[in-house]
């Protein structure tokens, strides 16, 4: 029975001295501040790799698991450290992205063109000077899109990239800057997606006897993608103080190519996506003790789902949400070395659709942080506590109860020694997430009693790093962390009557033991030959501890690989730049029995760019080239979704 | 820089390589029941349908003769089908010497040879269902009728295929998403849910005149009907899901008035039934329904005598074992040793159980089966 079709579907807030100049944001001066530092990918490296979504960025990050459905308009979402994609929160320029219907946000839809830093922190970003939503993830995601900066005598910047490869792709983007006056900026960015979305990809197998049992290779149909994006800011500084406003709106039309199932080559299935937000900041130091922020935004999401296939039930929906968001936050300095801050922040959704038996949902959700910042010395120190309030209304049927959760967390880190860069730290958090309205609400497989996920995490790690002046080697660093998380009453899928008819219940347990290391190195072994290389490996168990009589019992859950890691490494000599990457992702199982029936292979696959940056009277001028999947792997992320075999793309990107 | 280096091994020491993918082997386990050279049926053939999307639809194979249970027989007896057996099984019935096996998400009747297990053909019906035989010829449901100009009102259909050159030969339009279907004198019954309307569920059986193949009559019955037997004595037996809220699954008998021709609803039994196995005078059944209230299904087990229409036990089970079933989803019964064969789905996305119990309702054996246990078919001993 096939009742149950649901569509599948920062920045900086530094000592605002350090930001008082439009021209450099440093990002650096911040991490003394840092109790846990970062996963960071910024600039040039960000640049080089061969990302085209930041969804792809984040596979070079320890401890991320992609869930990556094939091609350029596929479903991506990424879940760290195994804790589920509904405890990321993901915040652009500062703010979260949020979506109250299923909680998820698709990465692949946030292109890397304008996206200038990208940075991922376990537990929270350690600082607390911020509005009440950062504290309140399990791990949060920060995309910083570009801010104009200027060079001297200038007051328009230009960027003009176009981009084409495999799958059709054609990929035009364009960027304007202007200087209005000193103090304020304005900033332009559009982009244009276009793909058929069509590669080839195979299917193999060999029977026992080593012959081969079918060796097929079809094409990926329905995987085309149309889309657009346009960006506006202004940036202004004032005394003491900085804000800024924008507008994003993110349009398009996918095909959803769906499961590879025998006899079944093509789906059809579409999606029509618009998301649009205005938003605004606004940062002062009021005076050398206290500073204040303001954020707000405004959001409307549309998805317009659409199955056409005529051998199955004809579903044409149509979803729609609205968010309204104001925060607020307080810093004041006791003394030197101790900051206390409070935050508070509102949000409003409403989700409507035109489905039988819709409930029109809306949620009320008040925030409210308090937190303190300790450097004695060598230990650095910060605790926080998060009041959340969550209210449901709908318009028929029960609305689940109101819910007051208080949420703590403690971060701590201990320099071993004066003279190094070597440092303890630990941290302890615990979070939760809402039943999304899916969970709550979606026709019959909604449970309004749901009660909302729990996550506690316990973190010990270590850093140590070393900066070297004119030698071989310039800088080295490397970071590793322990940890276990506890998911209880995870939210999951229960079957209910009969027929693949399901409900959601809060009845999974999870317990997650991983270790994360991390290593970067740069060294200069030539003149202006400088390379830089980066290593990460995640080990993870991962064991669904729900209930002792299921068959599934202390396996590890689908799609954790035990083992999995990457490394880059990139060279770059006179504006040559060349980037080798690899992604290394281990066995796991596609189902929670770890069986063999539900075995799936490990993947890897090895990318590699090349370009080139020519110095112009005009400004400058910047070819590259990609090739992805160098060896053709031909892998499954998610069973019945195969990736693209070898595929190209090159880039031309004019600066003025 | 050595470090890096170190790390790099360390990698690559742990991490295994992918290996060349080998069609999923069966796996072979002894049951309880011990070696009967003599037995007839010689053995039983289990569909597990998957889960939708999952392309884990296999075929597995309890041996009376041998003792021991076969998993995943197809892809071993046919390693040369891409993608293997395919998406959402639906039914599994014998006519003759072969085997139907009705894929309801890869949209296609999977033929093969009745004691091997061998591929011989497959017959494309787009999201088709169940399937039943009459003088040479199969009749499956299909979800799927005419392209009509609303779309939003497609009606099934039931398709006729030739057994002997397995092809589509006619189809005949019905009611809304027609699910089971049975033979009873001249006429095929066919009962329409229209699952894909809710909540405006169809309630009636479709009655089609076989030699004409023409649908002759609707017969209302209930909201969203599923199952359709008929028994020796002339009757039918008809289950409906009910709308999942407030009207409760149900199973209702169609007689014929005596001096007429035509059936009709002659009792409503007012016991919520999923799924049922006629034996003899006895109709086995199982029933599961979600409440609200309690956060958790209501199952219930029983035994209807077919001639007095009263339930003469309620329920098969007698030994406790019931709690271990977590969601029955077939049912099947020795046609010689009135065993009782249960499966359970569990969570729907591992794997199932397959409980045997004897005539007097106390546990035999259970064995490991695919994802969603359902379908379950006697294969009797050759002649």
């Amino acid at each position: 029975m096939m009742l149950g079709i649901c569509p599948l579907w920062v920045y900086a807030q530094s000592r605002l001295d350090s930001i008082q100049h439009l021209d450099e944001i440093t990002v650096v001066a911040k991490s003394f501040r840092e109790v846990i530092p970062s996963q960071k990918l910024s600039g040039k490296e960000l640049q080089k790799l061969n990302s085209h979504s930041v969804a792809d960025a984040l596979r070079y990050f320890s401890g991320v698991q992609l869930k990556d459905y094939g091609g350029v308009g596929g479903i991506k979402t990424v879940n760290i450290r195994s804790m589920g994609t509904n405890h990321m929160g993901v915040f652009y320029d500062g703010i979260e992205l949020s979506n109250a219907q299923n909680g998820q946000v698709d990465l692949g839809m946030y292109s890397l063109d304008n996206i200038e830093e990208i940075s991922l922190y376990n537990g929270q970003k350690s600082e607390i000077f911020q509005s009440a939503k950062d504290f309140g993830a399990a791990g949060t995601l920060y995309l910083r899109s570009r801010r104009p900066k200027f060079e001297d005598g200038k007051n328009t910047n230009l960027r003009a990239t176009m981009k084409a490869g495999s799958f059709d792709v054609i990929n035009p983007s364009a960027l304007f800057e202007y200087k209005i006056s000193e103090n304020v900026a304005a900033s332009f960015s559009a982009e244009w997606l276009n793909a058929s979305g069509k590669y080839k990809f195979r299917y193999r197998r060999v029977n026992p006897a080593g012959e081969i049992a079918y060796d097929t290779t079809a094409v990926r149909e329905n995987g085309d993608i149309n889309a657009t994006r346009l960006e506006a800011g202004l940036y202004g500084t004032i005394e003491r103080g900085t804000w800024n406003a924008k507008v994003y709106n993110y349009n398009s039309e996918r095909g959803i190519p769906g499961a590879i199932v025998n006899n079944v080559w093509r789906r059809g299935e579409r999606v029509w996506d618009t998301n649009s937000f205005f938003q605004g900041s606004f940062v002062k130091e009021v005076n050398d003790q206290f500073k204040t922020q303001v954020n707000a935004k405004y959001a409307f999401y549309r998805t317009h789902y659409v199955n056409n296939d005529d051998k199955l039930i004809e579903v044409d929906n149509l979803y729609k949400q609205r968010e309204v968001y104001v925060s607020t936050a307080n810093m004041y300095t006791i003394f030197p070395f101790w900051d206390v801050s409070m935050s508070y922040d509102f949000q409003w959704n409403e989700m409507k659709a035109d489905m039988y038996g819709f409930v029109f949902p809306t949620r009320f959700t008040n925030l409210l942080s308090i937190a303190t910042a300790l450097r004695l010395g060598k230990v650095k120190l910060q605790g926080s506590g998060l009041a959340t309030f969550v209210n449901d209304r709908v318009k028929e049927g029960p609305a689940p109860k109101a819910r007051q959760i208080l949420t703590p967390a403690v971060f701590l880190s201990y320099k071993l020694f004066d003279k190094h860069d070597f440092s303890l730290r630990a941290f302890y958090k615990k979070t939760f997430r809402m039943p999304t309205f899916n969970d709550l609400y979606y026709a019959d497989m909604g449970n309004s009693k749901l009660d909302p996920e729990y996550v506690t995490q316990y973190n010990l790690g270590t850093v140590y790093q070393k900066q070297w002046g004119n030698k071989l080697f310039r800088h080295f660093k490397i970071q590793a962390d322990g940890y276990y998380n506890y998911v209880k009453d995870k939210i999951i899928a229960y079957p209910k009557g009969q027929q693949f008819r399901w409900t959601m219940l809060n009845l999974g347990k999870v317990k997650i033991r991983g270790v994360d290391i991390s290593t970067e190195t740069m060294i200069n072994p030539w003149k202006d030959l400088f390379i830089t290389m980066k290593v990460q490996y995640t080990y993870q168990k991962a064991q669904d501890y729900t209930d002792p009589s299921d068959n599934y019992y202390k396996d590890q859950i689908p799609y954790i690989p035990w083992h999995s890691g990457s490394a880059i490494a990139q060279a770059s000599y006179k504006g040559w730049d060349l980037n080798y990457s690899f992604i290394y992702v281990g066995e796991r199982y596609n189902q929670q029995e770890n069986i063999k029936y539900n075995y799936t292979q490990p993947w890897y696959t090895s990318d590699i760019s090349l370009s080139k940056e020519f110095k112009m009277k005009f400004g400058s001028l910047k070819a590259s080239l990609e090739v992805n999947n160098l060896l053709s792997q031909d892998y499954d992320v998610i069973l019945n979704y195969p990736m693209p075999k070898r595929n190209y793309r090159a880039s031309l990107t004019v600066e003025l | 820089m050595k470090l890096l280096f170190y790390i790099s091994i360390f990698i690559l020491s742990f991490s295994s390589c992918r290996k060349i993918e080998i069609v999923v082997p069966s796996e072979y386990e002894l049951i309880g029941d011990g070696i009967q050279p003599d037995a007839d049926p010689v053995g039983m053939y289990l569909v597990n349908e998957g889960n939708m999307g999952s392309n884990k639809c296999t075929l597995d194979y309890l041996d009376f003769v041998n003792g021991y249970y076969i998993r995943n027989l197809y892809s071993e007896r046919n390693p040369d089908v891409v993608k293997e057996l395919g998406d959402v099984g639906n039914d599994i019935q014998i006519y003759g010497s072969k085997l139907y096996v009705v894929v309801n998400c890869s949209h296609k009747v999977e033929v093969l040879d009745a004691k091997t297990g061998v591929r011989i053909s497959q017959v494309d019906i787009p999201n088709c269902r169940y399937i039943r035989f009459y003088r040479g010829k199969a009749y499956v449901t299909s979800y799927v009728g005419p392209v009509q100009i609303d779309p939003d009102a497609p009606q099934g259909a039931v398709y006729r295929v030739d057994t002997a050159s397995l092809k589509v030969e006619a189809k005949v339009t019905v009611g809304y998403q027609p699910d089971e279907l049975t033979v009873l004198g001249e006429y095929l019954y066919v009962a329409n849910s229209g699952g894909y309307r809710a909540p405006d569920y169809d309630n009636t059986v479709s009655v089609i005149e076989l030699e004409r193949f023409k649908q002759v009559q609707k017969i209302p019955v209930g909201i969203n009907l599923h199952r359709i037997r008929a028994d020796k004595y002339g009757k039918l037996w008809v289950t409906s899901r009910g709308d999942y809220n407030t009207i409760h699954s149900n199973l209702y008998v169609l007689e014929k008035r005596p001096g007429y021709t035509e059936m009709v609803v002659t009792d409503t039994l007012n016991i919520p039934c999923s799924n049922l196995w006629i034996d003899d005078d006895c109709l086995y059944y199982y029933s599961t329904e979600w409440n609200n209230n309690t956060q958790s299904n209501t199952i219930g087990y029983g035994v209807i005598d077919i001639r007095t229409k009263k339930v003469i036990r309620d329920s098969f089970i007698s030994d406790g074992t019931e709690k271990d079933i977590k969601i029955p989803y077939g049912i099947a019964v020795h046609p010689v040793t009135k065993d009782i064969y249960v499966t359970d789905a569990k969570n729907y996305v591992s794997s199932g159980t397959l409980y045997c119990y004897d005539q007097d309702g106390f546990q035999k054996w259970g064995v490991r089966t695919g994802d969603i246990p359902a379908h379950m078919v006697f294969v009797n001993k050759e002649e």
